[in-house]
């Protein structure tokens, strides 16, 4: 039986007096389930994954993550919960000023991982994304496809809970993308649940019994009602 | 000061030359003018306590017809045991102050002089009583507390004092004025990096602490450097001019403000750390 991951219960959102982006947002994403999020450019993807990620808060109804409602967490509170996301960004977020090495083993120093602890695994998800070669590289200097992969590879170095990615294939090529969907299924298949922004249609057709969050204009659309109750999900047990 | 220490990854996320700017040069000059100002005030302080302990229990009998009653104001005050010493100022010595006003008819014998008589009252001594005792004794004599005549002298010192206290604060509250701003300046600088940090679940303290070092390693060797030149500065003036040792016939500075002055720009150091933690913390928690 899997629980809850992620739960919006008449959610909206909107920025300072504007209108609202996201409205009446009401569903349940159960814990190690493979999520697809799509919509029309301006339906309120970005905003969402915003909320999903903490980086915004709901002005209106309740969101929990991880069984915990945050909507109205002490700030505090929230650093510990964003340690159990790990999130790739559209236009990346590298620190510019540090190697694709330091910028992957962001994560894990943030948490307190020591020097040695870091090294091998960093190492290891370099080799893995294909850019061993390139880990003293500065952002500035690789590619876009580069970039990202370093984005990715930042994003799933900590074992998140919980793997937000917008567009993660946007820019890399064909081989690149499948390599990339294939890890973010792997950890799916360790436990980790996965949400995925996409226009990708291929992306989408090769990842069998993900699940599709569609959203038009702020309103999530889920004719099926699988969102609000969703089928519980085999998956494997984690690995340490 | 752990705040001084930082491991390799730390100090490559946020650059120093990014950092330092103005900052250093700006505490340092900062330093500078709080010990100047501090040790100026030290110094009229010491030298006001120096003048006020030198006229403290010291009087003067003042008689107008003193050739003929100043003898006996003298063996009055003499068999008084509250009276340490007694001494007659030189007739010549009043004339020579009188020609200041008179010019050369001040020598004039015809000239009725008043007579003038120091005395050091013991410790503890009632000077209330000693006047009384005095006054009757030598009928027309006034008996006058030195410390009266120069009061503005020590209310002009005294308001100095607290001038240059004032003055200390003030440059203190202007430094940290200073490092607000330049600690704001410096998250603006870096705010794309600590966006990111933030998103991964780095805590403010975190991120507070990588800023923090920075502005203390440039607070202490701005402090230093600024302290040292504003020793050289005050070593200068005492050692060429020797102005306070010549009015109060002591050293300006004992060896406790030069400790006190040791100590100001670690203070300053401490303070501006402090108080770069706290615009940091602030700022941050502006965002979520």
């Amino acid at each position: 039986m899997t629980g809850t991951i992620v739960e919006f219960d008449r959610v909206g959102l909107r920025y300072g007096t504007g209108a609202e982006v996201l409205r009446d947002l009401d569903f349940r994403l159960s814990e190690g389930g493979f999520y697809f999020l799509t919509g029309p450019s301006g339906a309120g993807k970005t905003s969402l994954l915003k909320l999903l990620y903490l980086a915004q808060r709901p002005t209106r109804g309740r969101m929990s993550l991880f069984g915990d409602e945050l909507s109205h967490a002490a700030r505090d509170a929230l650093p510990a919960y964003r340690r159990r996301i790990g999130v790739v960004f559209q236009d990346f977020r590298l620190v510019r000023h540090l190697s694709a090495f330091d910028n992957v083993a962001l994560p894990l120093r943030i948490s307190g991982k020591s020097e040695e602890e870091i090294e091998g695994p960093v190492r290891e998800m370099l080799a893995w994304v294909g850019l061993a070669d390139r880990a003293s590289a500065r952002p500035p200097t690789l590619s876009g496809g580069e970039q990202q992969r370093v984005a990715i590879a930042r994003a799933v170095i900590a074992r998140p809970d919980l793997i937000i990615a917008d567009e993660p294939t946007g820019n890399v090529d064909a081989a690149m993308a499948e390599r990339i969907l294939h890890l973010l299924t792997a950890m799916n298949r360790l436990g980790t649940t996965v949400i995925v922004a996409t226009h990708d249609v291929g992306l989408i057709a090769a990842t069998p019994g993900a699940q599709l969050i569609r959203l038009e204009k702020g309103v999530l659309v889920d004719p099926t009602g699988a969102l609000k109750h969703p089928p519980a999900m085999p998956r494997m047990g984690r690995t340490s | 000061m752990n705040q001084l220490f930082a491991t390799d990854a730390e100090k490559r996320l946020i650059p120093s030359s990014g950092m330092r700017g103005p900052v250093p040069l700006l505490i340092a000059i900062m330093t500078f003018v709080i010990v100047v100002v501090a040790a100026a005030g030290f110094a009229l302080s010491n030298t006001s306590s120096v003048v006020k302990a030198g006229v403290e229990n010291r009087y003067s009998i003042q008689i107008s017809d003193g050739a003929s009653k100043a003898p006996a104001a003298i063996a009055a005050a003499r068999r008084m045991p509250e009276i340490s010493r007694v001494e007659q100022v030189a007739p010549e010595d009043l004339r020579r102050t009188l020609e200041r006003w008179l010019g050369p008819s001040a020598s004039d014998a015809d000239l009725p002089m008043p007579a003038i008589v120091d005395v050091d009252l013991r410790p503890g001594a009632n000077a209330a009583n000693v006047k009384k005792a005095i006054e009757s004794a030598v009928p027309g004599a006034r008996f006058i507390a030195h410390r009266t005549s120069l009061e503005p002298l020590l209310k002009a010192l005294q308001g100095l004092t607290l001038l240059a206290l004032g003055l200390v604060l003030l440059i203190a509250l202007a430094s940290a004025a200073a490092i607000i701003l330049a600690a704001r300046g410096a998250l603006d600088t870096h705010r794309a990096t600590i966006d990111v940090m933030h998103g991964i679940g780095a805590e403010d303290q975190q991120l507070v602490r990588l800023f923090v070092r920075q502005i203390a390693i440039d607070a202490l060797s701005g402090g230093v450097a600024g302290a040292a030149a504003a020793g050289l500065v005050i070593a200068l003036i005492i050692g060429g001019a020797g102005y306070a040792t010549l009015l109060s016939g002591t050293p300006p500075l004992d060896w406790n403000d030069a400790l006190l002055l040791l100590l100001l720009p670690i203070a300053i150091a401490l303070l501006a750390t402090q108080v770069a933690r706290g615009a940091l913390m602030k700022a941050l928690r502006e965002r979520l």
